[in-house]
């Protein structure tokens, strides 16, 4: 980590997005993770993400866990609120926040011990509400915080940096969101900006479940050789579907695409998707499918990313609730209180 | 031999099988005296099971209005014969024995001192109906029936109930009606009536109402402006999550839109359910969770965190019997020091004990109020006596003009206007902070909530000047905490007293009771009933203005004595414990019992005392 403080004065000439916000206002304080931590890239992009899409900084509220991954929303978006919760329940209390509130943004931070271990429950019944959010794990495959045990999406046969090897199978957080009803699953790198910032501002566009698993290589405590999680296994063995090209309301389909090259996906906000396909035959809507792929790909080592899976209806949590579309609470006495009348009526019914 | 002979004040006990569809019969059994203006207070005592284990109906019917279990019971229905020895046994002597007398039972199952009312029940239903399901119900039905003409319940007033609950149901009223002429036919013409217990017209009911202490705290949480409900399926707390749904169907659905004024999820645990309560208190909505004891230890930690963090959280504790799994389907007021106390660290919370259905609903309104007022959990302490039961109260009530305190918000108004804001700083000297709800402000405001250490703007430190003046902070909420909470109520003995009793909860009744009839043996005390915790000035005056005071409670350890002493450093010898802790709802008698022999104990010790200084002057 630096201690040196970045000027907050901004250059004049810093280009300003649409809300009138420069790259910078979507900074936060300053990380206090190691030099060179995959979980500071994810922060950047997050940044970028947000400033390309013109979200006002503080209509995003940021939630975490408990872990490395889970200090980092106190690194971006200084203008939102954060609520560092406790270890494994980030989604439960995203879920509360949500319902309280369904006009803000929900960006829930999380690691591979806070989501695969202690809350894979809470993991796997966010995914299953459909809660509308934007659940990003920074994947290391270690406790990094508590100085390098496994964590359980370390792959089995991987090697610790003290030279144990890894007996247990992993938690495949990918298949679980793709089984469970997440509608926007996606994988990336943290050292892979470029296919990174687009993923993230689909999933901000996406309308429902949406989960992101990013390989966030921990250089700490699981970057050496024998490790599946560090920057060279990475970048040996990542397999993209797909590329998201760029994202615009309802831009016409250049022509410098062959047919069957490209597939478009209108988003809940009106955005479009447009994806770039890689794999021959990878079809990014259907479920099974995309199971299907990231098992058998999976199994021969290899690192799929990309968007693997969309759901272009998706829908959430509150559609399925009915709830109003002012938030629940911004509701007052005047619209929640039956009053003295209905009170009456009710008394006299128990009678 | 003696005949027991008792107009309006007596208990009549129903022993069935789980499943068999009793307790809507015998529910209207009582809810028919009731009807004559004669109160009475039901209890349901039944297994953790659905089908096939013994469940009890215990009705007490009570003139004086007395609601408390009174011990004892003055005609046993029994219709289980899996239970028969031992519902023989509990009746009184003098008292009847009403069974079904299809299979013939030797001598031997009955006792000389009781009165036996033998019907073929059995027999009457295999003769009408040919449908087992059929048989199984309207044997209830017909025994209500013969119990009418046996009690002198008027048999219209049946009528009338059975014509509002079949209402546009004509064919089940129909049969119902049937069933219930059957018995009420084969008692005039067979079975010698009246017996010398029975109910006769009177004007005691009044305005009172008759629900359930779970409904009642729903429906605190609708007019108190919940939004937010989570939960997880427990005994005995689940029907307040179900009612609530009930009640929000019926209040909260916006007339225009359709759209529904609430959200309630049922979460996957009750560490989910806590979760979901935590972030929609943060995120200013109102929102609650109902569970019981074992689910608060699973909430332990986010309790923790609501404390620290300063979130509003109102958790309703519907107690059942502990610990562990316990007693799920039995009472016990046994969770007072794991909610004061709950969670590692330093922590202390708010509790509201209610005393029936009535103060259910207003506790939980106001609980709904201080959790936004003192930014914390708030837990509303209620049992399975009170949650389960229908208990006759005062109605509910609503003052129109009734707003919703939701506490220190700083609006987008005031960061404009460039008010100071320190998120964990007191700035007017009750300990509790300013907060701001998420999205209000575009650059003022924002925090970053955790439970980890911070300054009183909310930036992490672990330095000990900052994390001291936090908890002394905390500290000075929970005194402002104990000037807004529900007051204890004083009820002065009749003549001045040294002694003193504490009371609080589903314990009401029954003191009540007792103390009656402890005035009328001569024995005087001062009673104070605990409406919450913090334990407000008067609690201390009133343990420094007696000399003796009894603490009565339903829990083995005496946890309310424990939390005064603790609280209020009072000397332990002056509080005498009160215990009972069975799984049954506390007693008159049990409670008059306990504390007359303490004093006739002491008055003999005392006596002695002075004997023995007598005498040891005289040999000096």
């Amino acid at each position: 980590m630096t201690y040196l403080a970045k000027p907050r004065l901004h250059h004049p000439s810093l280009t300003t997005n649409k809300v009138g916000y420069t790259r910078r206002d979507y900074e936060g304080k300053i990380s206090t993770l190691c030099a060179g931590c995959g979980h500071d890239s994810i922060s950047a992009a997050i940044i970028q993400a947000c400033w390309e899409l013109d979200i006002e900084p503080h209509r995003v509220a940021k939630l975490s866990g408990i872990g490395c991954s889970s200090k980092t929303p106190d690194y971006f978006l200084g203008a939102s609120h954060g609520f560092n919760t406790v270890h494994g329940r980030m989604p439960s209390v995203l879920t509360g926040a949500n319902l309280a509130n369904r006009d803000l943004l929900y960006l829930g931070v999380s690691g591979d011990g806070d989501s695969a271990s202690i809350g894979l429950g809470q993991f796997a019944h966010v995914m299953r509400r459909g809660v509308c959010m934007v659940y990003i794990v920074e994947n290391n495959g270690v406790y990094g915080l508590t100085k390098g045990q496994f964590s359980a999406t370390a792959d089995r046969g991987s090697k610790s940096k003290k030279g144990v090897i890894n007996s247990d199978s992993p938690v495949d957080l990918i298949g679980m969101a793709l089984q469970l009803g997440a509608t926007y699953v996606a994988r990336s790198f943290s050292g892979d900006k470029a296919q990174l910032v687009p993923l993230i501002k689909g999933a901000i566009s996406h309308g429902g479940a949406a989960f992101i698993d990013v390989i966030s290589p921990c250089v700490a405590f699981n970057n050496h050789a024998g490790s599946t999680k560090s920057y060279d296994y990475v970048r040996e063995h990542n397999e993209a579907v797909n590329r998201i090209d760029f994202i615009t309301p309802r831009s016409e389909i250049t022509t410098d695409y062959a047919p069957g090259e490209v597939v478009e996906v209108l988003q809940h906000d009106g955005l479009t998707l447009r994806l770039r396909k890689l794999h021959d035959g990878y079809d990014p809507t259907d479920r099974l499918a995309a199971m299907n792929h990231v098992q058998t790909h999976q199994a021969r080592g290899e690192v799929v990313t990309g968007l693997l899976y969309v759901d272009p209806d998706a829908s959430d949590l509150h559609e399925a609730l009915n709830t109003s579309a002012t938030p629940l609470n911004a509701l007052g006495r005047q619209e929640l209180c039956p009053g003295a009348q209905a009170l009456a009526k009710l008394n006299a019914a128990l009678r | 031999m003696k005949r027991i002979e008792a107009v309006n004040d007596f208990v009549i006990k129903f022993a069935n099988v789980n499943g068999s569809g009793s307790t809507s019969a015998n529910e209207l059994f009582a809810k028919a005296i009731l009807r004559m203006g004669v109160p009475v207070s039901p209890r349901n005592i039944f297994p953790s099971n659905i089908q096939g284990l013994p469940t009890w109906y215990e009705v007490r019917v009570s003139e004086k209005g007395y609601q408390g279990r009174r011990g004892g019971v003055d005609m046993m229905v029994a219709m289980n014969p899996q239970t028969w020895d031992a519902d023989v046994a509990e009746l009184e002597p003098g008292g009847y024995l009403f069974y079904d007398s299809t299979r013939p039972l030797p001598p031997s199952k009955f006792r000389a001192d009781i009165h036996v009312i033998g019907m073929p029940l059995t027999d009457i239903c295999n003769a009408i109906y040919s449908d087992p399901r059929q048989r199984q119900l309207f044997k209830n039905i017909i025994y209500v029936g013969a119990l009418s003409v046996l009690l002198g319940v008027d048999g219209e007033v049946i009528e009338a109930l059975f014509a509002e609950q079949y209402k546009g149901k004509e064919k089940l009223l129909d049969s119902n009606v049937r069933a219930l002429h059957l018995g009420r036919d084969f008692a005039k013409e067979h079975l010698d009536a009246p017996l010398g217990i029975r109910v006769r017209r009177a004007d005691a009911v009044g305005e009172q109402i008759f629900v359930d202490g779970n409904s009642a705290a729903a429906l605190g949480c609708i007019y108190g402006g919940a939004t937010v409900a989570a939960w997880y399926p427990i005994t005995p707390s689940s029907s307040v999550a179900e009612a609530f749904q009930k009640y929000c169907a019926r209040y909260r659905v916006d007339p225009a839109t359709g759209q529904n004024k609430f959200a309630i999820v049922q979460a996957e645990d009750e560490i989910a359910s806590i979760g979901i309560v935590v972030g929609a208190g943060w995120n200013g909505a109102r929102a609650f969770t109902a569970t019981s004891g074992p689910g608060v230890s699973l909430m332990t930690e986010f309790i923790g965190l609501a404390y620290f963090a300063e979130i509003p959280v109102t958790i309703i504790n519907v107690q059942r019997g502990g610990p562990s799994t316990g007693m799920p389907t039995r009472t016990q007021q046994a969770d007072i020091l794991s909610c004061a106390y709950a969670s590692h660290g330093d922590t202390k919370h708010v509790l509201l004990f209610p005393e029936d259905p009535h103060e259910c609903f207003e506790h939980a309104a106001a609980a709904l109020d201080l959790a936004d007022r003192l930014q914390t959990p708030v837990f509303l302490m209620t049992d399975l006596d009170i949650g389960m039961n229908q208990r006759l109260c005062q109605p509910f009530e609503w003052d129109e003009a009734r707003e919703y305190d939701r506490g220190k918000v700083m609006t987008a108004e005031d960061l404009e206007a460039g008010k100071d804001f320190g998120r964990y700083k007191d700035v007017d000297g009750d300990g509790i902070p300013w907060r701001t709800l998420p999205g209000t402000h575009p650059t003022r405001g924002s925090y970053f909530t955790r439970g980890t250490t911070r300054d009183a703007y909310a930036r992490y430190s672990e330095r000990g000047p900052d994390y001291v003046y936090n908890v002394q902070r905390l500290l000075k909420k929970f005194e402002t905490a104990a000037g807004l909470v529900p007051q204890p109520v004083l009820r002065d003995a009749t003549r001045k007293t040294r002694l003193g009793v504490i009371y609080f909860g589903s314990t009401s009744p029954a003191m009540h009771e007792a103390l009656d009839v402890l005035t009328d043996a001569g024995i005087h005390l001062d009673a104070l009933r605990l409406r919450a915790f913090p334990f407000p000035q008067v609690v201390a005056q009133f343990l420094t203005d007696h000399d003796e005071v009894f603490v009565v409670e339903q829990n083995r350890d005496a946890q309310m004595r424990s939390l005064l002493v603790n609280e209020l450093d009072v000397d332990p010898a002056r509080l005498v414990r009160v215990l009972h802790f069975d799984g049954t709802p506390i007693t008159a008698r049990f409670i008059t019992q306990a504390i007359t022999q303490h004093v006739h104990a002491e008055a003999v010790t005392s006596q002695r005392k002075v004997k023995d200084h007598n005498l040891r002057e005289c040999t000096a």
